[in-house]
């Protein structure tokens, strides 16, 4: 099952490689890895540097069957920890251990981008939805039988794409290259005019514009130049590129192969995230389909020097990874660190080349501008932020799914259609995003009010806020790469007192804490993740200090120092639980130490 | 050479084309705070307490290519309480246990910390578990005083082109790696008197068979501070190598 086995070894396919090994042997062996260290020239502590880094890399054993349920607020919201309760009790498992038998490891991982169709789990990378208590008694059945996951019924892994809102994007019908066809007959300056025209800024978040970035890449004089596919979605709450990715990956193919005409790359990479590894054999297809009909690969189209062809990659469970320099860096086969800048990626990128790194729908949306014209994206939307987004909808509403807007739409529109009601908090952006309240309903979706790159999670009024701060908070401790002090230790020091908080053991002298570290974070952060991962807490400070102050202890001051969590071993050693081994008081929970 | 200028806490600092901030500030004999930086390597910004504003904006002097006409500000109150702050983060985060540490007082976190005025770690200690590795004929390493700061990642691989030392795991797990079969610095090609073994701001590597050679009081930053002695690294260098 190597997908690489016909190419020769390549250093920059390390993650690849490593990926294949975890996928068939359950677990990367030290002897698989003194092998590609001979094969590839990789000091091993490289290697193992990049296994530890990667969540879904493992240098243990993990079970036969390996099950991750996706742990985003959106799932627990619809009973995801219970659902893991009952599947670990069913099977007799330890949350995060492998069962003596090596048959199953049950653990959580962050959103798996299905909030529309959850609670959701990943089996051996393959996604199965909307768990109920019956889905689960029939899993656990499976698992111990031993079931292939082949046999497994199908509509376990039924992933529906749930449009519920169509608007030029994801109506017009475009021809297959039709785009291509526009680039060799009008040529790549009139197509980089037109893409200009739109106003097209980029669909991850970032809001950059797209004929900027590729005409700086193309200005850099190089060996050559990259195009690269973000498909790393990996913010909790979106899935709109996944349905993009499923359903409409013609136009994503082609918009990349748009961009490489333009900027006169040669290569291209889809970075494609482990939890939609279910869809690496669809898009493998696609391109060969597409090779098939000269819309990909050599002499593309007929016109001589027009060559072009994609691979595609996996991520391997990194959230940083869809920050663009950090993705370059996982692309290259190392641990997803985000890179200083400058340089930027457009002059100095995968390798070292100028490289364009631009979000499934960006490219998308290229591939259509293309056919259409510029005027016929910049006449929806605003002034500012032209066309039209796909947002990913999801918690408390009748219709999750997706749904494009015009560029403006507001916040109150939206959760009309969707059927929310109630609605207490909006979190736009995912867990980086901004937390809206009821009066900020108003605000529009946009780059230059409330922006976002398609995550939209919504909360009634029954819900309790710091749940979610909680989720977040764990969310960004597990996910900061490590890099700089103040997003690896400010993450973990914020999550340990978002804890505190939760058991009602935090005083108002930790929210002081909590908010101290949040703006040093916002501040002194090397990248984007950093300066956002706190954005929940000081928006939630803001707008809804209830959900904090009623958690409170009344005293100032609670020591950090918990006296019974203390004398926790000697009670595990003497194997007593009574209520004499107890010292009342504290027992806040830790975070990962 | 042609020399632009821009202004740190309003006084003027030439520089040409290519320098960072930092690189200027050092030139002119202006102190930033810093620990992962050492100009004999590649600035990676990774500690961030070269933490200064730029024309208003946050950025790291150690990465920014300095800008002519541009405003730094770096003494302000504002910019040492968040200094402090990640000084605070990087003592709970390990074991740093100065009054019994051999390096006390050529030290460059400590140092750092008396520079900005940090009284007290303040949050919660990690408390990290951490083992020793005393598997060199002649040198110790502790990582319980490791602060991620990647110089010895960079000097072993730029400096001694050996790759000894790489940086693993993610978040606050990562941790500092040893490039040997057994992942012990006894079984790699570690040589004591390697650059990777005099870069470390803080006090990971211990030369055995000796110990307070220098008596606590006459140590670099027992008498002066670190804004007017400098860096431990440029104290270690071997004479004759710049």
């Amino acid at each position: 099952m190597n997908r690489w086995s016909d190419i020769p070894l390549r250093s920059d396919l390390l993650l690849q490689y490593l990926i294949d090994i975890q996928q068939s042997e359950s677990f990367v062996c030290p002897e698989a890895v003194e092998r590609l260290s001979t094969d590839l020239s990789i000091p091993v502590s490289q290697i193992k540097s990049v296994i530890a880094f990667y969540s879904f890399l493992h240098s243990r054993a993990r079970g036969h069957f390996d099950i991750l349920f996706s742990d985003n607020i959106i799932d627990q919201m619809a009973g995801s920890r219970a659902l893991l309760q009952q599947l670990c009790q069913q099977l007799g498992v330890e949350q995060g251990k492998p069962r003596a038998d090596g048959r199953v490891t049950i653990d959580t991982t962050s959103c798996t981008g299905m909030s529309d169709q959850g609670p959701a789990m990943l089996v051996n990378n393959i996604p199965l939805t909307r768990l109920d208590r019956q889905r689960i008694e029939q899993i656990a059945e499976y698992v111990e039988q031993d079931k292939p996951l082949a046999q497994w019924p199908e509509e376990l892994f039924e992933v529906h794409d749930n449009i519920r809102r169509a608007d030029i994007l994801l109506t017009e019908n475009t021809q297959d290259g039709d785009a291509l066809h526009a680039l060799c007959e009008e040529g790549a300056d009139t197509l980089l005019q037109r893409i200009d025209d739109s106003g097209l800024r980029g669909r991850g978040g970032a809001g950059f514009k797209t004929a900027t970035k590729w005409r700086l890449c193309r200005q850099v004089q190089a060996q050559q130049h990259i195009v690269v596919c973000n498909a790393d979605e990996g913010e909790p709450g979106t899935f709109k590129d996944r349905v993009l990715l499923q359903s409409y990956s013609a136009q994503v193919i082609e918009g990349m192969s748009l961009c490489a005409g333009i900027i006169g790359a040669r290569k291209g990479f889809i970075y494609l995230r482990a939890e939609y590894f279910y869809l690496l054999d669809a898009l493998h297809q696609e391109l060969q389909r597409r090779r098939d009909e000269n819309l990909l690969g050599e002499r593309i189209l007929g016109q001589a020097g027009f060559d072009f062809d994609i691979e595609i990659h996996l991520g391997a469970g990194a959230y940083i990874c869809g920050e663009e320099s950090a993705l370059l860096e996982s692309l290259a086969g190392r641990r997803g660190i985000p890179q200083k800048r400058p340089p930027f990626p457009v002059e100095h990128g995968y390798l070292g080349y100028p490289t364009v790194v631009n979000n499934v729908e960006t490219l998308m949306a290229a591939c259509q501008i293309a056919s259409h014209g510029g005027d016929w994206f910049s006449d929806k939307g605003t002034r500012q932020s032209s066309g039209t987004k796909l947002l990913s909808i999801s918690g408390d509403c009748h219709l999750p799914g997706i749904y494009e807007y015009p560029m403006g739409t507001s916040v109150s529109e939206i959760l009309i259609d969707c059927g929310a009601q109630e609605t207490q908090a909006v979190q736009v952006a995912g867990a980086a995003g901004q937390t809206l309240c009821q009066r900020e309903f108003k605000r529009r979706i946009a780059m230059e009010d409330a922006s976002t790159g398609g995550s939209f999670m919504i909360f009634n009024r029954q819900r309790d806020l710091l749940d979610m701060v909680q989720n977040f908070a764990h969310f960004f401790a597990h996910e900061s790469c490590g890099f700089c002090t103040p997003c690896r230790v400010g993450s973990s020091l914020i999550c340990n007192l978002v804890d505190k908080l939760y058991t009602s053991h935090a005083t108002q002298n930790d929210l002081r804490d909590i908010e101290r570290i949040a703006l040093v974070m916002r501040h002194a952060s090397h990248c984007g993740l950093g300066a956002t991962a706190s954005n929940h807490i000081l928006d939630t400070f803001n707008n809804f200090p209830d959900s904090y102050q009623r958690r409170l202890r009344s005293s100032e001051y609670t020591p950090a120092f918990d006296l019974d969590g203390a004398v926790s071993e000697a009670r595990a050693i003497t194997g007593r639980d009574d209520a004499a081994a107890h010292i009342p008081g504290s027992s806040a929970q830790e975070c990962e130490p | 050479m042609t020399h632009c200028h821009f202004r740190i806490d309003g006084k003027d600092i030439p520089f040409h084309p290519g320098q960072t901030i930092m690189d200027a500030a050092m030139t002119a004999g202006i102190y930033i705070p810093h620990l992962c930086h050492n100009p004999d390597y590649e600035p990676t910004g990774s500690c961030r307490l070269c933490l200064v504003k730029l024309n208003g904006r946050y950025v790291s002097a150690c990465t920014r290519p300095a800008q002519a006409g541009g405003k730094v500000e770096n003494q302000s109150e504002e910019i040492n309480q968040q200094r402090k702050t990640l000084l605070q983060m990087l003592f709970v985060e390990g074991n740093h246990q100065c009054p019994g540490c051999e390096k006390s007082g050529r030290c460059q976190l400590q140092a750092v910390a008396y520079y900005v005025g940090m009284l007290s770690p303040y949050f919660t200690h990690f408390y990290p578990n951490r083992q020793l590795d005393a598997s060199h004929p002649e040198m110790m390493l502790d990582f319980n005083r490791c602060i991620l700061c990647g110089l010895c990642v960079r000097a072993s691989h730029d400096g001694d082109k050996k790759d000894i030392f790489a940086i693993s795991g993610r978040g606050i797990k990562s941790h500092l790696v040893i490039n040997s079969p057994s992942g012990k610095l006894g079984d790699s090609h570690f040589n004591a008197h390697d650059l990777a073994a005099s870069v470390c701001p803080v006090g990971v590597f211990l030369p055995k068979h000796k110990g307070y050679e220098v008596p606590i009081g006459q140590r670099l930053y027992d008498r002066q501070p670190i804004s007017r002695v400098g860096d431990v690294a440029g104290q270690n260098k071997p004479a004759g190598r710049s």
